[in-house]
């Protein structure tokens, strides 16, 4: 008995572990095929060869046939424009919430709230006729201002300044500083490892969000990366797959990159987001 | 003019909170009213401008076939990839929560999906499923099974969705799942081995109602994005065919913008928001708050 149990334990954490790479390995498959396909001529899409010669072809033909370098100018604008407006709006929104007893502020939590469950996409067709008024449709501006006031971000900032120490603010304030440095001052840098969740979450949805920038934008020069490589790979184009696994891979690079160096922080804030 | 610090503290609160209620109420509050205003009108043309119809839209709506298979798609699909995403999450966090070689490659492949957009999954997955020239079919092929169109066949198109879908998503309930066996103490585990409990029985009496909690909040979440998901219909079948795979909110897209039906598109949207507000309802009752508010 002693002898076996552990013996039986070994056996079943061996197994363990070989079933954990199967999964693995099958779960990394299509994306390890999407570099096989846009690296090998089209010839050896299907055909597994260890020796197919290596080609940059595909990357090139994806260039030249859709501006991608535009695309992923435009993603970079919006994305940054995004992040930067969502930081102060949320920032001042969630101080209010935070540390401020004023009238209806229980209501208004409550109403900023709904954002979670309605988000934006959700009523593309108002939401249009509201960007059509505004004159905004097709402007990458255009794409990112429903997203600005994020509750999402609102909420989590609330938590964290609700978190920071009373003594901190009352000592700030003793010391001669205004209601606006002690924000800067005290809550924002404390606040740090929530920004940078926020951060990366944001990033991540908006360099994959697509239906609304997809309704919102109809030329090259607003056309997210999602958008751009929608209408590339629409079947009625008639791409070739190694074309079209090129400039898939071109498309998510750069949060593909980001995230594989930065692992720990991706998977730390998408839990520290998540779980609220 | 002097204004006490009390007036003032209100006054700051809702200067402070301006810019995001004015956003918030032009994309979020405003245009749920409009909506549910604009469903209760006909829809206004050239000569006859639009007037109000009571709830005309709605019987409409249940009268429609495809609204009743769009629904119904959007139920199964929730079925399909659910249940299984969340089985799968599990199994991943408890094989990567413990010491294994190279857990940090393993874990990296679990999540990779997630951060994925789901335009480009699509475009992946789109030369799997492709007739005959496609990967799974060239895989069949050695096995002498004939091709099949996967993505054309109304039997086939909605779980070869479903498959994609639950890739795309088991990574990422995965790390709530590991940050929920994190908090478990491990003399748990130590006492059932004294017990001589085995595994099984030690994950289906202890493990998995501690996990309850996170089941609950990752339950509610793969719902919500069941029926705000539908980025990859654009690229793999356009809901079709003949909507064996379209979804509540590309009904909604398309109605909007292909058929130019907008108060038909706002109908349609009262019932995915009042969907939405039952989830909502459910998740403030069932979740225990305390859990997930550290």
């Amino acid at each position: 008995m002693t002898k076996r149990a552990p013996l039986a334990g070994r056996l079943f954490d061996g197994l363990e572990t070989v079933a954990a790479w199967v999964l693995a390995l099958l779960w990394i498959s299509p994306l390890l095929y999407a570099f096989w396909a846009a690296f090998h001529a089209g010839e050896y899409a299907i055909h597994f060869d260890i020796f197919a010669p290596l080609t940059l072809d595909n990357f090139r033909e994806a260039l030249s046939q859709a501006p991608f370098l535009r695309y992923g100018l435009n993603t970079f604008i919006l994305v940054t424009m995004l992040l930067s407006a969502q930081l102060v709006i949320c920032t001042l929104a969630a101080y209010a919430f935070a540390r401020y007893r004023f009238y209806g502020s229980d209501i208004a939590f409550a109403l900023v709230l709904v954002q979670l469950m309605i988000t934006p996409e959700i009523l593309i067709v108002e939401n249009y006729a509201t960007l059509a008024d505004l004159n905004l449709i097709d402007t990458i501006l255009g794409i990112g201002l429903p997203y600005m006031a994020s509750a999402f971000g609102i909420f989590l900032l609330r938590q964290a300044f609700k978190s920071t120490p009373k003594e901190l603010e009352d000592a700030a304030r003793l010391e001669g500083c205004g209601t606006f440095a002690i924000l800067m001052r005290v809550y924002v840098p404390l606040a740090h490892p929530t920004y940078l969740a926020y951060g990366l979450v944001s990033i991540s949805h908006h360099w994959n969000n697509f239906l609304w920038p997809l309704v919102v934008t109809n030329s090259v020069e607003t056309r997210p990366l999602t958008v751009g490589l929608g209408v590339f790979g629409a079947p009625e184009s008639g791409v070739n797959w190694s074309i079209l696994s090129a400039a898939t891979l071109l498309s998510v690079a750069p949060l593909l990159i980001a995230f594989l160096l930065f692992q720990r922080q991706f998977i730390q804030s998408f839990m520290h987001a998540g779980i609220k | 003019m002097y204004l006490s610090p009390n007036v003032m503290r209100h006054v700051h609160g809702w200067l402070l909170l301006t810019p995001a209620v004015i956003l918030l109420v032009a994309f979020t509050h405003y245009p749920t009213v409009a909506t549910v205003i604009n469903s209760l009108y006909s829809k206004g043309t050239a000569i006859r401008p639009s007037r109000f119809v009571g709830l005309a839209n709605y019987e409409l709506m249940a009268e429609d076939p495809i609204f009743w298979k769009v629904l119904f798609n959007n139920m199964w699909f929730a079925l399909g990839t659910i249940p299984t995403s969340i089985a799968l999450a599990i199994v991943m966090a408890l094989l990567v929560n413990r010491a294994l070689p190279g857990r940090s490659f393993v874990r990296m492949a679990y999540f990779t999906p997630t951060v994925l957009p789901m335009i480009a999954v699509a475009n992946i997955w789109l030369f799997f499923y492709s007739p005959d020239i496609g990967l799974i079919d060239n895989i069949a092929a050695w096995f002498g099974i004939p091709g099949h169109n996967w993505l054309g066949d109304p039997n086939t198109v909605l779980p070869a969705i479903i498959v994609m879908t639950i890739w795309k998503e088991a990574g990422f309930f995965m790390i709530f799942y590991l940050a929920a066996l994190q908090h478990i103490p491990p003399e748990l585990r130590e006492a059932a081995r004294l017990e001589g409990a085995s595994r099984w029985y030690f994950f289906r009496r202890v493990l998995f109602p501690l996990l309850m909690p996170t089941t609950l909040f990752v339950l509610i979440n793969a719902v919500l994005n069941s029926f705000k998901l539908v980025d990859h219909l654009f690229v793999l079948t356009k809901g079709g065919p003949d909507n064996a795979s379209n979804l509540l909110l590309y009904y909604i897209f398309e109605s909007a913008f292909s058929y130019f039906d907008t108060t038909y598109a706002a109908t349609l949207t009262v019932l995915l928001l009042a969907l939405l507000a039952v989830m909502a309802l459910a998740q403030f009752f069932l979740l225990d708050r305390r859990i997930h508010y550290r």
